[in-house]
């Protein structure tokens, strides 16, 4: 058996290198695999691009990622934390600020093998004229998204969007078991499969080991053919604004 | 004669309980809907009796209940205000893919969806005020894809400028978009492409309307 277990988390994760893009599961911290994003931080990570939908409103996981400055560029729809947004106002990191269903779709597409797709949402929008603003310097607009190519279809038009084939996904499951197979609770799942089908090495945590064919085949979320690496979850760390405050006084 | 001029006196028209209740109203038995943040959120507890229809949250769940009281929270059971709920009978859970295929394919009846501007040609403005934190979420999803799009709102701002007006001057969130309008002082539809004032709040003038909405509009007063 090809078992995906991986008892050492800091050891299989390790091999991420600093600079890979990152696609990542979770919808605020439901479903967020907090264990990974905190052992990128603690692997001294950096210079990331995450494609993940917010960054949360606290500064656990990708918020943590974001205040310890390991983020180069974002990749998402609703980044929310203040800290985040000081980032980007004062150029020190990237926004690609993109449609909720643009995101799940284009990484569901980076993973199934689609290229690139037309949709609908955002169409004649300033997130696909080529007006929002990609980084800021000296308090300005230094870069803008690219234009998206435009065409009408059935005569409402729509603009081209990427699939996205992340160098790595991260994701959170309840269930999983040797092979990788993946079971997820409730509003947890999310961005989940789509982040472990966007990653061209994906991880998966999970909150329970099971044996291999307690997922009977029918009740498989996710199967393991998208994950090399299964590891366990842990207690979430607290990482709340007196852990920043320690940190900038450390700084 | 100018918004600004209109500003005293301060009308008294329906409160943001009863813009939820007279939106209620128009829902249909069986429909699916998504509900924005604010005063959206407040439809479902007015909803006329033996009416019951699905709520959809961006991040998976269809059918969506009420808080599931203190004690209760399942963190792993929220909506997409990040909210403790409940699942209905009958609800479901599916990925954020399939919950967007669900949005864009036009499988939902209704979003129903709070606004910074809405312009007389359905044009929406939701999402951005420039220079503030930029965020989108499934805004620009959920006005592209689904055929009844009900804007919720203030009729005019805080500043007692006009929301309803000719051209929306904040980035769009989408294109002639928007079908219907609810506000403290009216309901508006759009028909034809065209806007069309279909109902006065109680207590509130078709000329109370007119003072305070700067886009063309016809009246159609039931």
């Amino acid at each position: 058996m090809n078992d995906k277990y991986r008892e050492d988390l800091m050891a299989a994760l390790d091999v991420v290198p600093s600079g890979s893009s990152i696609a990542v599961g979770g919808f605020g911290s439901s479903g967020r695999p907090d264990a990974l994003l905190n052992a990128l931080c603690d692997l001294d990570k950096r210079d990331l691009h995450v494609i993940v939908n917010n960054v949360g409103d606290d500064y656990t996981g990708i918020g943590r990622l974001v205040v310890e400055g390991r983020v180069r560029r974002f990749t998402g729809s609703f980044p929310i934390l203040q800290s985040f947004y000081d980032d980007y106002f004062a150029g020190r990191i990237e926004l690609e600020l993109i449609p909720q269903g643009t995101l799940a779709e284009r990484m569901r597409a980076g993973g199934a093998g689609i290229a690139a797709f037309f949709t609908p949402s955002a169409a004649g929008t300033m997130l696909t004229d080529g007006t929002f603003p990609l980084t800021y310097a000296d308090g300005h607009a230094a870069q803008y998204l690219s234009p998206k190519e435009t065409r009408e279809f059935n005569g409402r038009a729509h603009v081209l969007e990427h699939g996205i084939a992340a160098d790595f996904g991260l994701v959170k499951a309840q269930q999983g078991d040797r092979l990788g197979n993946l079971r997820f609770r409730l509003s947890a799942r999310n961005f989940n499969p789509l982040a472990a089908m966007s990653g061209r090495t994906t991880f998966a945590e999970v909150e329970q080991l099971v044996e291999v064919d307690e997922i009977g085949p029918d009740d498989v979320h996710l199967p393991g053919v998208f994950v090399r690496h299964v590891v366990m979850t842990a207690a979430p760390v607290p990482a709340g604004p007196e852990y920043t405050a320690s940190l900038k006084g450390s700084v | 004669m100018t918004a600004t001029e209109t500003l005293a006196p301060h009308l008294v028209g329906r409160t943001r309980d009863e813009m939820a209740q007279r939106v209620a109203a128009d829902l249909s038995d069986g429909f699916t809907v998504n509900l924005g943040v604010g005063i959206p959120l407040a439809v479902p507890k007015f909803l006329p009796d033996g009416i019951e229809v699905f709520l959809h949250a961006e991040n998976g769940v269809l059918g969506f209940g009420d808080h599931p009281g203190d004690g209760n929270e399942d963190p792993d059971l929220t909506d997409a205000g990040k909210r403790p709920v409940s699942l209905i009978s009958g609800g479901a859970i599916v990925d954020s893919a399939l919950s967007f295929a669900i949005i864009r394919g036009g499988h939902l009846d209704a979003t129903i969806l709070g606004a910074l501007q809405v312009a007389e040609n359905g044009d929406l403005a939701n999402w951005y005020v420039p220079g503030r934190n930029p965020a989108v979420g499934g805004a620009m999803d959920l006005v592209a894809g689904t055929r009844e799009v009900w804007v919720c709102m203030e009729h005019v701002d805080r500043k007692g400028d006009p929301k309803i007006i000719p051209a929306c001057t904040f980035p769009l969130t989408g294109h002639a978009v928007v079908t219907r309008v609810y506000t403290d002082l009216a309901v508006f539809h759009f028909r034809d492409g065209g806007l069309v004032l279909t109902e006065c709040a109680p207590g509130i003038t078709p000329d109370d309307v007119r003072a305070r909405t700067s886009a063309a509009y016809t009246e159609d007063l039931e």
